[in-house]
C-alpha cells in the first residue's frame, strides 16, 4: 500500500504510478536517475558538439594536465611536477591563453574530455545494445520455456542449464579472439550467456501465472498461447523485467570496459572507457590525470545503475517475488 | 528428489557442459586469424612442413580434435606457441600457485570482512554506521577492481611507497592484489550478512534472548552469525567467477606470475594451446565450485534439492 494511494483517494492508483512514488521517495535512486540521464544527454551531445575534436592529434600539445579558467586554484592551472620539475606546462608547450584543455590531452595530443563524452557514447551504446538483445532473447525464450508442453520446456531448460555452465569471461575472450573486435560485435558476445537470467526470470514469471484464474478464463474463452504470452503474462511481468534489465546495464559497462583495458575490445583510436582507461593506464604512475578521468567516469556510472537498480527493486517488487 | 540423484543428475550436466566447452573453444580456436609462427614470412616451406607436421597442424581438423581429445583425457594439454617446446601443463602448473594464493587471500580477507560489516550494519541498523556500510558495500560492488588496483598501485606503492608496486617476491608484495581483488567479496558478503541477520534480530528468538536479557550485540554474535553466515557459501559461485575475471587484469597491473597473466599473454600471442587450457581450466573449476557450493548447500537446507536448483 503506499502513500498515494490512501492520500489520493479519488484516483484508482496503478501499479505504474504506486511504484514510481515508492521510487520517489527513494533519494539515491533519484539522485542516480538524475545522473544517469545526465550522462545519456552529454553523451548524446558530443554528437554535435565536443570541446575539441577527439581524434585530432596536436603534436606539440602532448600530455598538457588539466587546465579550467577560474578553477586553477582547485588545481585545474595546468602546471604540473614531472621528474622534480614544476612548470606551467601550457607555457612550455607555447598553447595560446584562450585554448584549454579541462581534463588535459593524451600522449598523442589529443583533447582527454572530448575523448572521454564520445568514450562514454560509446560504452553506454555497447551497454544499451547488448541490453535490448538479452531482452528480447530472453523475454521470448522464457514465454515460449514456461507456456509449452512439459516436453518442449524440459529440453529448453536443459538447454540453459548447460550454456550457463560456461563462464561470460571465457565466452568473451574466445569469440573477440575470433572475430574482429567492434561495438556490435561486443554487444552479442555479451548476450551469448547475458540473455540467461532474463529467460530464466519470464519463466518463472509465466509459470507463477498460467494456473492463476485469469490466465484459465482466457484459456477457456479460447485465447491462444501468443495472445497469453503478450497480453497477460508479459504486462504482469514488466516489473521485475525492467528490474533485471537495470542490473544487465552495468555488468554490460564493466565488461566492456574490462575487455578493451586487457587489450580484447575495442581498438585505438576508437575510444570507450575502456580504451581510454587502457590508455590512461600506460602512463598512470606519472601522468595520472589521463586515467582519472575516465575511472571516475566509469565509477560513477556503475554506482549509479547499481543504486537506480536497487531503489528500482524495492519499488516495482517490494515482496521480493522476481529476485534470484 | 534424493541427495545421491541430484548429485549425480549435476555431474551428468556437467560433463555435457564440459564437453560443449571443449569442442566449442578447440573450432573456435581453429577460426581465428594470424598465424602462431612468429616470422612467418621467413619459413620456407619445408620448413613450415615440419613445423606443421610436429604440432600437428597438417591432420584433417577432425582428427586433431580426437587426438585433442584422447591427450586430454591423460592430462597433456599440448605444447605452447609462445615458448619453445615448454608443455602447456608445464607452463600452467608453475603458475596455479601465485592465482590460488591470491584468489584464496582475497576471498578469505573478503568474506571475513564482509561478515564483520554486515554484522555491525545490522545491529546499528538505521544509524550512520549502517549508512557507512552501505556505502561501502554500493562502491565495492561498482568499482571494478581494476580500477581499485591501479588506484591503490599509485598512491600506496608510487606515492607513499608503503608496498611494492609491482612483483611476487614475498607477501607484502600479495597484499594489494589482496586487497584489490577483496573489496568485491566484502561487499557482497556485507549485504548479504546484513539482510539476513535483521531477519534474525527480528524473529521471535532473537526476541526471546532479548527477554533472556542478552544485548543485541550478544544475540547477533551468538545466535545470528551462523544463522546467517550458513546460506552465505551460496555467494561462493558469483565470488569465484568474478575474483577469477577480476584476476585476469589485477594480476597484470602488479605483474604477478598468475593463470590470469599468462592467458592475457597467450590471447595477445594466438598461444592456441595455452589459451584452450586456461578456457578448459576456468570453466572446469567454476563448474566445480557451483557444484559443490549446490551439494553443500542442498545438505545443509533439503527444500533446494526438491525444486532442482540452486538458490541463485
Amino acid at each position: 500500500m503506499s502513500a498515494t494511494a490512501l492520500t489520493d483517494l479519488g484516483k484508482p492508483s496503478g501499479y505504474w504510478a504506486d511504484s514510481w512514488a515508492r521510487l520517489k521517495r527513494k533519494r539515491a535512486a533519484m539522485m542516480s536517475l538524475g545522473v544517469i540521464i545526465f550522462f545519456i544527454a552529454v553523451s548524446l551531445l558530443s554528437l554535435w558538439f565536443t570541446p575539441h575534436n577527439p581524434n585530432a592529434q596536436t603534436i606539440t600539445h602532448i600530455n598538457l594536465p588539466p587546465r579550467i579558467p577560474g578553477l586553477g586554484w582547485l588545481g585545474f592551472d595546468g602546471v604540473s611536477t614531472i621528474a622534480g620539475v614544476t612548470q606551467d606546462r601550457y607555457a612550455a608547450a607555447g598553447v595560446p591563453a584562450d585554448v584549454n584543455y579541462w581534463l588535459g590531452t593524451d600522449g598523442l595530443g589529443r583533447d582527454l574530455l572530448s575523448r572521454l563524452l564520445v568514450g562514454i557514447r560509446v560504452s553506454l551504446s555497447i551497454a544499451g545494445l547488448a541490453t535490448v538483445l538479452d531482452l528480447s532473447v530472453g523475454i521470448i525464450y522464457g514465454l515460449v520455456s514456461g507456456l509449452n508442453k512439459q516436453r518442449v520446456d524440459t529440453v529448453l531448460q536443459r538447454f540453459i542449464e548447460v550454456l550457463a555452465g560456461i563462464p561470460t569471461l571465457v565466452v568473451l575472450v574466445l569469440l573477440l579472439t575470433v572475430l574482429s573486435p567492434g561495438l556490435f560485435t561486443i554487444a552479442v558476445a555479451m548476450v551469448i550467456t547475458g540473455w540467461i537470467p532474463m529467460a530464466r526470470l519470464v519463466r518463472a514469471q509465466a509459470l507463477r501465472f498460467r494456473d492463476q484464474e485469469f490466465i484459465v478464463a482466457a484459456q477457456a474463452l479460447g485465447a491462444s498461447r501468443t495472445w497469453l504470452a503478450l497480453r497477460h503474462v508479459l504486462p504482469n511481468s514488466m516489473g521485475v523485467i525492467v528490474v533485471q534489465t537495470m542490473f544487465s546495464i552495468p555488468s554490460a559497462i564493466f565488461f566492456e570496459a574490462f575487455l578493451s583495458f586487457i587489450g580484447l575490445g575495442l581498438r585505438p583510436p576508437m575510444a570507450s572507457l575502456g580504451t581510454l582507461l587502457n590508455e590512461g593506464f600506460q602512463t598512470f604512475t606519472f601522468l595520472p590525470f589521463q586515467m582519472l578521468a575516465p575511472m571516475v567516469a566509469l565509477s560513477v556510472l556503475m554506482v549509479a545503475f547499481n543504486l537506480l537498480a536497487d531503489g528500482l527493486r524495492d519499488a516495482f517488487d517490494p515482496k521480493g517475488v522476481g529476485r534470484i | 528428489m534424493g541427495l545421491a540423484k541430484y548429485a549425480l543428475r549435476r555431474v551428468v550436466f556437467m560433463v555435457v557442459t564440459m564437453w560443449v566447452i571443449i569442442t566449442a573453444t578447440f573450432f573456435l580456436m581453429h577460426l581465428l586469424p594470424g598465424s602462431p609462427y612468429v616470422n612467418l614470412q621467413k619459413l620456407t616451406p619445408e620448413q613450415l612442413e615440419i613445423l606443421n607436421t610436429r604440432y600437428g597442424l597438417n591432420r584433417p581438423i577432425l582428427e586433431q580434435y580426437l587426438l585433442y581429445f584422447a591427450n586430454l583425457l591423460t592430462g597433456d594439454l599440448g605444447t605452447s606457441f609462445q615458448f619453445k617446446n615448454q608443455p602447456v601443463t608445464t607452463l600452467l602448473a608453475g603458475r596455479v600457485g601465485a592465482s590460488v594464493q591470491l584468489g584464496v587471500q582475497a576471498l578469505l580477507v573478503g568474506t571475513s570482512a564482509g561478515i564483520v560489516v554486515g554484522v555491525i550494519a545490522a545491529v546499528k541498523r538505521h544509524t550512520p554506521v549502517d549508512s557507512g556500510a552501505t556505502i561501502v558495500a554500493v562502491l565495492g560492488r561498482s568499482v571494478p577492481s581494476f580500477i581499485l588496483a591501479a588506484l591503490l598501485q599509485l598512491v600506496v606503492a608510487v606515492n607513499l611507497r608503503l608496498l611494492p608496486i609491482a612483483g611476487w617476491r614475498d607477501f607484502s608484495s600479495t597484499i594489494l592484489p589482496t586487497l584489490a581483488l577483496a573489496m568485491a567479496p566484502l561487499a557482497d558478503s556485507a549485504r548479504f550478512v546484513r539482510t539476513e541477520m535483521v531477519e534474525v534480530l527480528e524473529s521471535d528468538y532473537a526476541e526471546l534472548a532479548r527477554a533472556n536479557g542478552l544485548s543485541t550485540q550478544q544475540i547477533a554474535w551468538r545466535h545470528g552469525v551462523r544463522n546467517s553466515v550458513i546460506p552465505l557459501i551460496t555467494l561462493l559461485g558469483p565470488m569465484t567467477v568474478n575474483l577469477l575475471t577480476g584476476s585476469l587484469v589485477v594480476e597484470n597491473i602488479f605483474a604477478v606470475p598468475g593463470i590470469g597473466e599468462q592467458f592475457v599473454k597467450s590471447v595477445l600471442n594466438n598461444d592456441y594451446p595455452t589459451i584452450m587450457a586456461v578456457t578448459i581450466l576456468y570453466s572446469g573449476l567454476f563448474l566445480l565450485v557451483t557444484f559443490a557450493v549446490d551439494v553443500l548447500y542442498s545438505i545443509i537446507d533439503p527444500r533446494i534439492r526438491l525444486s532442482g536448483g540452486g538458490r541463485r
